[in-house]
């Protein structure tokens, strides 16, 4: 009996290592590929401008990682990103008048940023709050808050692109620093910070205990709301520190900006093998969705496949590591 | 006839059916006998489809069973009702009684005419006084049981198996339910009657079959069997827990009283209001809770442990303080830890693994700075997997792949590592076997023994009789009686549970 036990457990450990490296293999594959069909592909500065490229989704997909963990969705990443970016570059631009008590505020570029995040997490938090407080299907509290986001960054824009906001601000998206591009550090430091969030912290283990069973979480004593609260939160500002890469590396707040980013986020979740029913994935599984997605595209713009099929292309990506990852766990269904 | 060959079927760490043999007649109904965890309810999985992967073979006549799914079984004449409601209750009577197979007309629509009608003559065949349109959620829990019968007629099954029809069922539905088994008994069908209520098998059933840890004991006549005969072999064991009830036990303090406590709408269905209950638990002192199904244990249990504030009325009294609590987190800074009746739904996260589900009610303790301290974590989980000698092979297992006993215990230990005053256990051996069973009996006596105040819910009375100092019961949302363990019997108990005035 105890060796059957055994001898199954070890089967499914060596089942679940070939399974954490295939995502891996599977961009090996796509590297090699790419290398031999163009010349382009394996130079640095295609590898700085994919991983420059990548680093939004990053930030974005990190945030939604965790929400998705909790078994919930953030499907208003995109609109707050557009919105936390243009608040940043309009304050910086233009500052804040308070007409009925005669004040101009004016923002210096750390100011401008910290206001942007805050508006970002501000949103995410509300997110939450409705989640939560109300019972609103994560699904729709955040579709609600695609749409109101979207709304308020054309109210504050009033439809135009704000542009020209100086080398300090650009810095933030366009500098390098020890050979590495600025956004390149930022993304690797939001990866650290939530890899540790979700390895060695309470918060961390909260997260994974909620999407595994909010009911037993509840029992055991934990505050599912205040847990619920904070992940939204740092989902929503993690979209504005997309937010501001952006704005920064276009130096100019689109109103249009962030369009569907939210389903690329999800991709790089889901191909890095995470559960959206919650409870089961990782942080570092989803850079690696964010990275092959990212190399995906890099490589069929190279190869001049036209942007119609590029969509088709990716679409079947994802579903294909979908039902790669689900014919090896059927076991737990 | 039916035959069942040698049976056997594996769980992982549990071996639930070991060879197991047995023949029903036709025209008879069969008792089916067994604490549990015996495997009754696995072996009926199995006949009725749910389960299809076993060894050794089911025949009726000459005919071999095999099914891959429960549609099979019921094509072929099998249906099982289950104890636990099989209903869906935004659906109506009607259309849960022909859900999957309805009437339909000869354009591809419901033909609801038909299926009203044919509900109707059920309906009026059970005396259910029911209109065929009333939603599922707003009948009582006995009127939900008649449903199902109503489900398992229509199949016009040769085999019925039926699973603890009357635990929530009045009298008066216990004399229309044997009328309907007398009729089927008369159509030549095959009843298997599975109860723990052993009056009413005298009453309806011809043969018994007694199963124990899995295995067949024992058939025979109901008419040659008496009461003692059949319990001996159920239980199979003396139950003689050196109780430490009858050590004088120093310094009783009351650590939890409850005033007048109501639950004015259930959460789910089938849930129960609670109406002014009232009792204490003192330190060192078990109290067996006990009640039939529908009687509002664990709704109790919940309402105590903060889990339905805004319904909840009353006092609490800890450690004779008045408290309030608003959340479990709550009742638990208070000192109550609660181990649910559904280990996987409430008690575990599955998919983690034992130090997890272990450490995660005292992670602020476990922290250095802001991160994990995971040694100490380590070591805290450790602690309690040798103190309860939990089966595992390491900490780092998925709680998922351990045995009900072994779950059972890191739920138990996950509260240990908090040292809780007060311990509410609600079916703490439910599905679990017998040996893990008296590991944890033993453990309530010492947990008692080291002063805790310790109510176990239980709907088993062997379990009651076994563990409690002091058996408190309960019927209908309401506390019926509460006898001293030294005046405790099984009909005394009983008495108190049944609902007097159903309908």
């Amino acid at each position: 009996m105890e060796i059957e036990i055994q001898v199954n457990t070890g089967l499914k450990r060596y089942t679940a290592q070939v399974k954490r490296f295939q995502s891996l293999i599977a961009l090996f594959i796509l590297c090699v590929t790419l290398t031999l069909l163009t010349d382009k592909f394996l130079t640095v500065d295609n590898a700085w401008n994919v991983m420059r490229q990548i680093s939004v989704n990053i930030c974005i997909a990190t945030g939604m990682t965790l929400v998705v963990l909790t078994a919930g969705i953030d499907l208003s990443v995109g609109s707050v990103l557009a919105l936390s970016g243009a608040v940043a570059a309009g304050l910086l631009k233009n500052g804040l008048p308070v007409p009925s008590i005669n004040l101009f505020v004016g923002f210096t570029v750390l100011g401008a940023v910290l206001a942007g995040l805050m508006v970002g997490a501000a949103l995410g938090f509300f997110n939450g709050w409705t989640i939560t407080k109300f019972k609103v299907p994560p699904f729709v509290a955040t579709l609600a808050m695609l749409t109101i986001a979207r709304g308020l960054t054309f109210l504050w824009t009033k439809g135009y692109p704000i542009s020209n906001l100086g080398n300090d601000f650009d810095y933030i998206g366009m500098g390098w620093f020890l050979g590495v591009p600025l956004p390149v550090w930022i993304s690797i430091i939001v990866v650290v910070v939530a890899v540790l969030l979700t390895r060695q912290t309470r918060l961390g283990r909260y997260v994974y205990a909620i999407g595994g069973n909010e009911s037993a979480a509840r029992l055991s004593g934990i505050n599912i709301n205040k847990v619920k609260l904070v992940v939204y939160a740092i989902a929503g500002g993690l979209a504005a520190v997309g937010g501001i890469m952006i704005t920064s590396r276009l130096d100019s707040a689109q109103p249009n900006a962030g369009i569907s980013y939210e389903l690329d986020a999800i991709a790089a979740v889901v191909i890095g093998g995470t559960s959206l029913s919650g409870g089961k994935g990782s942080i570092l599984g989803t850079v690696l969705g964010a990275v092959i997605i990212g190399v995906l595209n890099n490589g069929l713009v190279l190869l001049d496949v036209s942007p119609f099929w590029q969509q088709v292309v990716k679409g079947a990506v994802i579903l294909l590591a979908v039902i790669i990852d689900r014919s090896g766990s059927k076991a737990d269904a | 006839m039916l035959f069942v060959e040698n049976i056997t079927k594996k769980f992982p760490g549990v071996i639930a059916l070991n060879n197991v043999s047995m023949q029903l007649h036709k025209g008879k109904v069969t008792a089916l006998l067994g604490e549990n965890g015996a495997g009754k309810s696995t072996l009926m999985k199995i006949l009725s489809g749910v389960y299809s992967d076993y060894e050794g073979r089911i025949a009726y006549d000459d005919r071999t069973l095999n099914f891959s799914h429960v549609r099979d079984a019921q094509n072929a004449g099998v249906t099982m009702i289950h104890q636990e409601l099989n209903l869906v209750p935004h659906l109506n009577v009607m259309e849960n009684i022909f859900l999957g197979r309805e009437i339909v007309n000869d354009w591809g629509f419901l033909d609801k005419r038909a299926m009203n009608q044919k509900t109707t003559e059920l309906l009026a065949r059970l005396h259910l006084n029911v209109s065929p349109h009333t939603p599922v959620s707003e009948l009582k829990v006995g009127q939900q049981q008649v449903v199902e019968i109503a489900k398992a007629l229509l199949n016009d099954s040769q085999i019925i198996i039926m699973d603890e029809p009357t635990s929530a069922i009045s009298d008066k539905e216990v004399d229309v339910l044997f009328g309907i088994i007398d009729s089927l008994r008369q159509q030549n069908k095959i009843i298997i009657y599975i109860s723990h209520k052993l009056d009413e098998l005298f009453r309806i059933a011809d043969h018994y079959i007694v199963m124990r840890d899995g295995c067949f004991v024992e058939n025979g006549e109901m008419g040659n069997a008496n009461h003692q005969h059949l319990v001996n072999k159920m239980v199979g064991r003396e139950i003689n827990l050196s109780r430490a009830a009858e050590v004088i036990k120093p310094h009783q303090q009351e650590l939890l009283r409850i005033e007048k406590l109501c639950l004015k709408k259930p959460q789910r269905r089938g849930g129960a209001v609670l109406t002014d209950v009232s009792f204490s638990v003192k330190g060192h002192e078990v109290i067996g809770l006990f009640g039939l199904m529908g009687a509002g244990r664990t709704e109790l249990m919940e309402a105590i442990f903060g889990l339905h504030p805004t319904l909840t009325t009353g006092e609490i009294f800890v450690d004779g303080k008045q408290v309030s609590f608003r959340s479990p987190d709550d009742a638990i800074k208070a000192g109550i830890a609660l181990v649910p009746e559904d280990r996987k739904k409430d008690g575990l996260v599955l998919g983690l693994d034992v130090t997890t589900n272990i450490s995660i009610t005292t992670l602020h303790n476990l922290q250095r700075g802001i991160f994990l301290n995971e040694v100490k974590e380590k070591e805290l989980a450790e602690r309690y997997i040798s103190q309860l000698r939990i089966k595992t092979p390491s900490g780092k297992e998925t709680v998922r792949n351990l045995s009900g006993g072994n779950q059972q215990k890191v739920v138990i230990g996950k509260w240990l590592a908090k040292h809780p005053k007060i311990f509410l256990l609600d079916e703490p051996t439910r599905g679990i076997d017998v040996g893990a069973k008296n590991e944890i009996y033993r453990l309530i006596q010492e947990l008692a023994a080291a002063g805790m105040a310790i109510v176990v819910v239980s709907s088993e009375l062997p379990e009651i009789l076994a563990v409690s100092d002091r058996v408190l019961v309960m019927s209908e949302g309401r506390l019926t009686a509460d006898i001293p363990i030294a005046e405790a019997t099984e009909d005394s108990i009983l008495m108190a549970a049944i609902p007097k005035n159903l309908n």
